[in-house]
């Protein structure tokens, strides 16, 4: 379908952006890639009054390290976050992460800040800066204030954000040598959004214990689904066949995935469980590594 | 907040002013208004890709880009893409392999195969299935299109070694 009649006006400033939204009101949205936005607006799930296009607010951009600090500005692409050396370098979770969303020209105009705000159940970039640790910035007329990512998803949908905030960047902690980062995934076509899919981190001392552990599952929940059981598992074990068994068993207690199109609750759990074994295998040693 | 946006931009290569309503995306801007026909309307919700075109030199979705926001952009269809020649091998490749049918995919298709040209000259079959993955075709069954993309890629690495 068509889009609706709607606004538009491009703003160049945080301020300007503040002046418009007060003077608009709530029926007004920001534009950020346009990538699920527009699409909606397609299907007249949603019939703003206007946008407010924010793809040329420099405050907003960016990728930059200072100390133990990742800071991605949140008009930073997907695109981007696949290419970008500081990305990879510094968190190489979101850098796997970015080939896995959707198709190359949909990552030449989508913002990790765009889909943090949307927060769909199944998307790539909320499960990874929920198992990153990572820090929300958020950004208002009255200045800024900082959410930790597993806070500022609150189920499907829907996010701490208030009327008149916006993400302005997400704050990752740098990783450290005993960092293990992977995102694996199901789809039934490449691009697609997830059926299942699990964003690990884990933190592994030199003797092969692991420290410690976020399993963020996606695609099986309201939204980046925290797995505490199966993180439990892992912690203060080495990770080997015995320690993957246990975090995929604790499984059953830590998801409860309703079914959807592509499935009822059993076939997610398994995903889960096979994505659990694929993801924490991958951090073994080639020789542990079952064949 | 306005209804009619002034933009100006370059159209392959050509400078163009138009006021346009805020509510049409930028193929139905390049379809209706500059009468450039090769992107195709289709899914329009970002699915299929019949409607790929660069913008400022990236392939993107025509269909989730408004037209309102594109004052200063530089924009390439497969008509700029063919008079400048930059990818006449493609397209021959595409016709000596029967890669097009009904044609509907066929411009989104070689606006999106080009960036793996230039990007990724070493692809494997896989890595090109991988990157038309969001470009729909229902008649070919893909076989022919990869082929065609395979050997635009062999024949450019035999050029550029014999170089
Ligand atoms: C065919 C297709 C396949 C896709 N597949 C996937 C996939 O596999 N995985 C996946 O994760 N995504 C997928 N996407 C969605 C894509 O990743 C979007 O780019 C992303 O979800 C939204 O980012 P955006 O910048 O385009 O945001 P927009 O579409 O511009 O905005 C989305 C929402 O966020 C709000 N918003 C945007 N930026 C901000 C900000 N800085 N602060 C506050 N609010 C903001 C907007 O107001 C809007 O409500 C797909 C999209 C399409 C069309």
């Amino acid at each position: 379908m068509k889009w609706p009649a709607m606004g538009y006006a491009r703003v160049d400033s945080l301020d300007e952006l503040w002046r418009a939204l007060d003077a608009a009101g709530p029926e007004a949205q920001i534009l950020a890639g346009g990538q699920s936005l527009l699409a909606t607006l397609s299907f007249r799930l949603s019939e703003p009054s206007g946008l407010f296009d924010i793809t040329r607010i420099a405050a907003l951009r960016g990728v930059s390290v200072s100390g133990s600090t990742l800071r991605i500005g949140a008009l930073t692409r997907h695109a981007e976050l696949g290419s970008d050396p500081l990305v990879a370098a510094h968190a190489p979770l979101l850098a796997k992460a970015a080939p896995l969303i959707a198709h190359p020209a949909i990552r030449n105009r989508g913002t990790i800040g765009g889909s943090l705000a949307l927060a769909d159940p199944a998307a790539e970039l909320p499960a990874c800066v929920v198992a990153l640790d990572a820090t929300i910035v958020i950004a208002s007329k009255g200045g800024e204030r900082r959410v930790p990512a597993a806070d500022f998803f609150q189920g499907l949908f829907s996010t701490d954000l208030q009327p008149g905030e916006i993400i302005a960047a997400v704050e990752v902690p740098v990783a450290t040598a005993a960092s293990r980062q992977t995102i694996v995934e199901v789809t039934r076509r490449s691009g697609d959004y997830a059926m299942a899919g699990l964003a690990a981190v884990l933190s592994v001392q030199a003797n092969g214990q692991v420290e410690t552990a976020r399993l963020v599952y996606f695609g099986v929940g309201s939204g980046a689904e925290i797995a505490g059981g199966a993180s439990a598992a892992l912690v203060g074990r080495p990770l080997d066949d015995a320690s993957i068994a246990a975090a995929q068993a604790a499984l059953t207690d830590d998801l409860d995935p309703p079914g959807d199109l592509h499935g009822g609750p059993e076939l997610k759990r398994h995903l889960a469980r096979v994505l659990t074994g694929r993801a924490l295998s991958s951090f073994l040693a080639p020789a542990e590594q079952a064949a | 907040m306005n209804r009619r946006i002034d933009i100006t931009l370059t159209v392959n290569g050509e400078r163009v002013s138009r006021s346009v309503d805020t509510r049409i995306h930028l193929i139905d801007f390049l379809r209706g208004e500059l009468g450039l026909t090769g992107a195709h309307t289709a899914c329009e919700h970002g699915v299929c890709g019949a409607c790929t075109v660069r913008v400022d030199g990236d392939a993107v979705r025509g269909c989730l880009v408004l037209a309102a926001s594109l004052d200063g952009a530089a924009v390439e269809t497969i008509e700029g893409l063919s008079d400048s020649g930059e990818i006449r091998d493609l397209q021959e490749a595409f016709v000596a392999r029967n890669a097009a049918q009904c044609g509907y995919c066929t411009p989104g298709m070689l606006v999106t195969a080009a960036d793996i040209l230039t990007q990724a000259p070493n692809a494997s079959r896989e890595e090109i299935r991988e990157h038309i993955s969001g470009n729909y075709c229902r008649c070919t069954g893909y076989q022919a299109i990869v082929d065609a993309v395979e050997d635009t890629l062999t024949a450019r690495r035999t050029r550029e070694a014999v170089r």
